[in-house]
């Protein structure tokens, strides 16, 4: 039987490999959505402000992000950074700041979106109660916003989860990574062996970003009024 | 139910004194004198832009006014005075577009503020929650969402959430102005019913035959002042001012 190259994937070493990259994706992910959730909370309140110098330093610093490209950041923080200040940041950490800095911004628009999109009524509706400004934001306004942000919320997760494997770039060891060095062992025995690794790291993107997915879209569906 | 009987009508128990409102440089309000004794009904009518709904606001507070006191049951309201958090607890107002909270059940909706803002046990609170929505013949919509109710029994909701509070003063702006015609009804003798309880109201609306039915005196106002004051009966048959015939004929066609 001709060698398919499926024997690089199966090897319970290279496996192990794998998953050791797919932990460090996932950790990085992970911190970097933890950070961009309690930091984008503030980030979109403070979006919400009247003063117009924060609000257009704090809108300077959304579209820096938007516009740039995220790689551009990541290698200006870890080669330029390295030579600018001496700051001598591993990739990870390096990784985690400019993601963490991108999903601050992003969540924090998604919430001021939210917080925003409730009617002035509302509130109005809410202080003829005789409720104070606490009360109705606990009982009020943010319910309202959390179904509203949630489900953009949640699908700005998957594109972290997505955007963590740029991290490979500045010699992160995630899953890419891992499965490149994988390949590239097993370049002259097993010239598939791209196919196959590349394909499992497909499979396992997909297995993790879609049922985040079709989560983000049954809220949408279930609070819908 | 802290509805008070039609009683003494020498209590006062609002009372304004030139109240004054300006947005920007420009005056809503321009000295106004009014007062409410308890158990009156008192409907406020005029021209759209005269004042009304803005007047309506500034009693609870969710207008700020530039100048004049409103006092309640004596007490100034506001600034120096009794707190607007404390005195929209006992100054009921019912909106035009309803604005029934859409995350929350008609009976959590009409629980909310006699729970959060009024710190009240529960279970008092939802037997009070549960009669009223019996009064208003809606009882058994009681776990719908407001989204699956039609405007007229959002409104009467609406009207049944201030009511748990258990105001002295009920402020009604234009609540029957974005309903469908027959949906008016079910609304308005929902209000009758509350002015034969000897509830104390101030109201804005456009329905004259209400008006002239529910009232006990007719605030006519124009350009941000109170241009007529009048028993009902007499404004309808002959009012006083040039403005108020006119605004009274523009209801009547030939």
């Amino acid at each position: 039987m001709p060698n398919s190259g499926i024997d690089a994937l199966l090897s319970v070493n290279n496996l192990t490999r794998l998953g050791q990259g797919l932990a460090v994706t996932l950790k990085l992910s992970i911190i970097s959505i933890a950070i961009s959730l309690a930091l984008g909370l503030i980030y979109g309140i403070a979006m919400t402000t009247k003063n117009k110098l924060l609000y257009g330093l704090l809108k300077l610093y959304l579209e820096a992000f938007r516009v740039i490209p995220l790689l551009v950041w990541l290698f200006l923080l870890f080669f330029g950074g390295a030579r600018a200040f001496g700051a001598d940041t591993d990739g990870f950490t390096a990784s985690v700041i400019v993601f963490s800095m991108w999903g601050t911004v992003e969540m924090g628009d998604i919430i001021r979106g939210a917080v925003q999109s409730i009617p002035a009524c509302q509130r109005l509706s809410a202080e003829a109660l005789g409720m104070t400004k606490a009360r109705i934001y606990r009982h009020v306004i943010i319910p309202q916003a959390v179904r509203r942000f949630t489900p953009a919320a949640i699908n700005l997760v998957t594109r972290m989860i997505k955007t963590s494997s740029l991290a490979v770039f500045v010699g992160v060891t995630e899953i890419l990574r891992v499965g490149k060095q994988i390949i590239e062992f097993n370049m002259m025995k097993n010239p598939m062996a791209s196919f196959w690794i590349y394909a499992f790291i497909f499979v396992v993107y997909f297995i993790i970003c879609y049922p985040v997915s079709r989560l983000s879209k049954r809220l949408e569906a279930k609070w819908e009024y | 139910m802290g509805i008070l009987a039609r009683g003494d009508d020498s209590v006062e128990i609002l009372k304004i004194k030139g109240l004054k409102k300006t947005y920007g440089g420009k005056t809503v309000i321009n000295g106004v004198d009014l007062t409410i004794s308890r158990g009156e009904v008192a409907v406020v009518l005029g021209p759209s832009g005269c004042g009304k709904t803005t007047l309506l606001k500034c009693v609870n507070g969710l207008e700020s006014h530039q100048g004049g006191v409103i006092l309640f049951n004596g007490q100034p309201l506001g600034e120096g005075g009794l707190k607007w958090t404390l005195a929209r607890q006992k100054i009921g107002m019912v909106f035009q577009s309803y604005d029934l909270f859409p995350h929350m059940t008609v009976l959590s909706n009409v629980m909310l503020g006699p729970l959060r803002a009024q710190k009240r046990a529960k279970d008092e609170v939802y037997a009070q929650a549960l009669e009223l929505l019996d009064r208003v013949g809606l009882s058994d919509r009681r776990d719908d969402y407001p989204r699956q109710l039609s405007g007229g029994q959002k409104q009467r909701i609406a009207i049944v959430r201030a009511l748990c509070m258990n105001p002295e003063l009920m402020l009604f702006d234009e609540v029957t102005a974005s309903l469908d015609p027959e949906m008016v009804r079910e609304v308005l003798d929902v209000m009758m019913g509350l002015a034969k309880r000897g509830m104390t109201m101030l109201i804005v609306t456009h329905e004259m035959e209400f008006a002239k039915a529910a009232a006990d005196r007719i605030i006519f106002m124009d350009e941000g002042v109170i241009a007529e004051e009048s028993e009902a009966g007499d404004f309808f048959k002959s009012p006083r001012t040039e403005r108020a015939k006119r605004f009274l004929n523009t209801f009547y066609f030939d």
